[in-house]
């Protein structure tokens, strides 16, 4: 009853999409099965082009920032800082667009000494920089479930900090790092808000390209993408379900 | 042990240089002059705090917080029996929290567009509408605040379904048994045991709904065309076309003053209710 | 046989003792867990800490693996003040209360984790013996979650064991096995300790196990120790009420204490060198092998006799005199 309903609201938007994505025609009226549009994505540079920026800023910046909030999150384990949770909190209630106009501030800043420009490396950057927080946040959870004495025991036996760091506690916090970096993996993809404010001319990624084109008025071409999206999206999310699970 | 230090560095690192600076020079900003070029220059001022006070700036503001407002009320109604249905169902309850944190898990921007698609006046709404013959020229769904509102509620629903239906879950089981055993019926019991019990969750799904939405910025842009202003545009606005730094900055401050009073007092609260 | 960490070579029993500690004081804000504590614990021995919970048995446990640096005092192996030495530079090892196996090891792996640590090479021979010590053979390959409990159990000691430690700390290994399996574990701890000859140092709160197992123990309270001495001499000549009743029953007459296993009851008073004092009958219990009988004397004072079945049964009611020979007395200043 209401839940079908509720259900549905959630997830027909979606489902219309993809289902019209294969409609041969312009308009909302239904014409025949065709692959076209999904054709004039691979046959369109730009797109390509942005895909390929997306997925190397997504990966590079899910790389640093699972390291790092991996540290993180067990330097806080060991002992809290309500300074670097706070501020980390801080960081992930910050509104998109402050933090984005926060971030090309400080870069413009940069530049009148440096000379450098906006690019590819100052989305990275932005990134890393909300994406720490979602893996602290991941990371974090697990390692609650892991014992105390699990790293006393293995320095117990004779292992040092980083030994017991590296030997006993990473390995058990697997799933979790895993699971953050998809997070943090998804989140990058994502963003727009942000990567509009710091990309480079030459360095335009996928939603930044969805944006225009939708900015222009909807286009089937849009449908086969969000499609496209959104299987690639849920991929991610089921395998990081069933590592979570493991 | 020193070593910890060593593992929280990287993190400090990248908070100071890239939350705590660029935080620090919108600040700074937010006290300067527009530059003739579009630049930041001296003299220092407290101007562009004054000209928030101006009418037309002050109706943004606080059509934000009425759109927020309105967003989290829309989704508390939602949410509320999808979360306590949820929780009673016995067998799939796994299945249906999956089921609703899985828009989530796509694109933000391609939920978004999804209205976009559906309400334009080509879209499937209208076009269904007219097929059936309710209407016959297209309705002007899009590019106005019901269609904001309507892609803010879609976008942050599972925010508020979540915390309500942890907060259900952690409900003994007893108290609604011992309601109807008193007397209550199903209704009365909803209304008078277990909404009051599930306020920690409310108060959390609220918080997590109303300030995304305060700052939000894209649903506005796509979905109200221009028409629909909220302090997230105006911030924009003065970053890219309008060339007013300082003006954005000191948006973007009050923004965040908002937004932090109102995690504060949310934190506040959360603290005393433990204690 | 008794080993030295690397060289496995005979260790001269009249060294200095294995352990010891002087004058161990650990402070925490606003609260003295541990206020002076002095051991002297001979090598090759089963010696443990007995006391109640907050007695600052575990805390002195952790002083001696590292894992707690005292406030004041030195803690002392084989003759070297360790105060400031790290767990993994001390040569001793400890079994913790929930054993803390490292779940994404084998059996076999988590025994080698501390000889991979210290870089020995050539261990295969010492890991299958330590395997077969504690009888484990053939589950070598499993992972901690397979196992039950009482194998668990066996891991952390083969874990620590095969590091042949100078001494070996167990902080409450029986606490969470069920009744049966922590008799049976008794003796099996207690032959293992004579076979390998390592210092075993066990923490608990069961004087059973304490009494069963140590060849010494010391008990505790309040950040103190009590008393120091053989199960025997702790059980028949504690030093003070605390001990005297932390160890066993003890019914206080008259000024001095009487356990009620040497409680006698008899109808008609007692002459022949026994001290008797009249009383009656408020309760008899039957507990399967004795009957606990609680009688009030003339005094107001209770005390309560274990009286063996077959002999005379006591009803609630009954007039009878209590006695017991002054050599069972437990006299405390």
């Amino acid at each position: 009853m209401y839940a079908v309903g509720f259900f549905a609201f959630l997830h027909l938007p979606l489902l219309t999409l993809a289902v019209f994505s294969f409609n041969s025609s312009r308009f909302t009226v239904w014409e025949r099965f065709s692959l076209d549009w999904y054709r004039a994505i691979f046959r369109d540079p730009q797109l390509i082009e942005a895909t390929w920026n997306s997925t190397i800023v997504a990966i590079v910046a899910t790389a640093i920032s699972t390291v790092v909030g991996t540290l993180c999150a067990y330097g806080l384990w060991k002992r809290g800082s309500r300074l670097v949770t706070g501020t980390l909190y801080l960081s992930l209630v910050t509104p998109e667009i402050v933090t984005g106009i926060s971030l090309l501030a400080l870069f413009q800043w940069i530049f009148r000494w440096l000379h450098w420009h906006l690019g590819l490396y100052t989305v990275i950057l932005a990134h890393v920089a909300f994406s720490i927080a979602y893996v602290v946040i991941v990371v974090s959870a697990r390692l609650r479930t892991v014992s105390r004495s699990l790293e006393e025991a293995a320095m117990d036996l004779g292992a040092n900090e980083w030994e017991a760091f590296f030997y006993v506690i990473l390995p058990a916090l697997g799933p979790g790092i895993v699971a953050a970096a998809l997070l943090a993996l998804t989140v990058s993809f994502d963003d727009f808000v942000i990567t509009s404010m710091v990309a480079g001319v030459d360095s335009e990624t996928l939603p930044m390209v969805i944006y225009a084109m939708a900015r222009r008025g909807a286009s089937p071409v849009i449908n086969a993408i969000s499609a496209l999206v959104t299987v690639f999206f849920g991929i991610f999310v089921l395998i990081s379900e069933r590592i979570r699970e493991s | 042990m020193k070593l910890r230090f060593w593992f929280i560095l990287p993190t400090w690192v990248w908070l100071t240089g890239l939350f705590g600076a660029p935080f620090a020079i919108v600040l700074a900003y937010s006290f300067l002059t527009r530059g003739y070029y579009g630049g930041v220059v001296q003299p220092w001022t407290l101007e562009n705090y004054q000209r928030l006070v101006d009418p037309l700036y002050l109706r943004i503001l606080l059509r934000s917080f009425i759109m927020a407002f309105a967003a989290t009320g829309l989704c508390l109604i939602l949410a509320f029996p999808a979360a306590v249905f949820i929780s009673r169902s016995a067998k799939h309850k796994h299945l249906y929290i999956q089921l609703v944190m899985l828009p989530f898990w796509t694109s933000f921007l391609v939920r978004t567009y999804a209205w976009l698609f559906l309400l334009r006046d080509t879209g499937l709404v209208n076009t269904v509408l007219q097929r059936v013959g309710i209407i016959h020229s297209p309705l002007p769904l899009l590019y106005n605040d019901g269609a904001v509102l309507l892609g803010l509620v879609y976008a942050y629903l599972p925010f508020m379904v979540l915390p309500i239906y942890a907060t259900l879950e952690r409900l003994d089981p007893s108290l609604p048994e011992a309601a109807a055993d008193l007397g209550a019926r199903p209704w009365a019991t909803l209304l008078h045991v277990i909404v009051p019990l599930s306020r920690p969750g409310i108060v959390a799904g609220a918080v997590l709904v109303f300030i995304p939405c305060l700052g939000a910025y894209l649903t506005p842009d796509l979905l109200g065309g221009g028409r629909t202003v909220l302090v997230g545009n105006l911030v924009q606005a003065q970053f890219t076309t309008g060339r007013d730094w300082p003006f954005g900055s000191a948006v973007s401050m009050i923004l965040m003053l908002l937004v932090t009073i109102l995690v504060w007092a949310f934190l506040r609260r959360e603290s005393e209710h433990l204690a | 046989m008794l080993y030295d960490r690397h060289e496995l070579r005979r260790v001269d029993p009249r060294m200095k003792p294995v352990l010891e500690l002087r004058s161990l004081v650990k402070d925490y804000t606003g609260q003295r867990a541990l206020a002076g504590i002095s051991l002297s614990i001979p090598r090759g021995s089963f010696f443990s800490l007995l006391g109640p919970s907050g007695s600052g048995k575990t805390t002195t446990l952790r002083m001696i693996a590292g894992f707690e640096e005292p406030t004041s005092g030195d803690v002392l192996i084989n003759g070297e003040v360790v105060n400031c030495r790290k767990p993994y530079e001390r040569n001793v090892s400890t079994v913790f209360q929930s054993y803390a196996l490292f779940p994404h090891l084998s059996v076999r792996s988590n025994i080698e984790f501390g000889l991979k640590r210290h870089g020995i090479a050539d261990s295969e021979a010492r890991v299958v013996d330590a395997i077969k010590l504690v009888g484990l053979i053939g589950k070598e390959g499993r992972r901690p979650a397979q196992l039950s409990g009482g194998e668990r159990q066996r891991v952390a000691l083969a874990r620590s064991l095969v590091l042949a430690p100078d001494v070996l700390l167990l902080d409450e290994p029986l606490a969470a096995l069920d009744r049966n399996l922590r008799k049976q574990m008794r003796a099996e701890l207690k032959t293992m300790q004579r076979r390998v000859g390592i210092t075993f140092l066990l923490v608990t709160h069961d004087q059973e196990e304490a009494l069963s197992m140590s060849d010494q123990l010391a008990v505790m309270n309040e950040g103190r120790i009590e008393q120091i001495g053989s199960p025997e001499e702790v059980y028949l000549h504690p030093r003070s009420k605390f001990v005297a009743g932390f160890l066993g029953a003890v019914n206080w007459i008259d000024g001095v204490g009487v356990r009620p296993e040497v409680t006698r009851l008899a109808r008609e008073s007692q002459n022949h060198g026994s001290k008797s004092f009249p009383a009656i009958v408020t309760d008899s219990v039957f507990l399967g092998d004795c009957f606990q009988v609680v009688v009030r004397l003339n005094s107001g004072e209770e005390a309560v006799a274990q009286v063996h079945r077959g002999s005379t049964v006591f009803q609630p009611g009954e007039a009878v005199h209590v006695c017991w020979n002054p050599a069972d007395e437990i006299t405390v200043s």
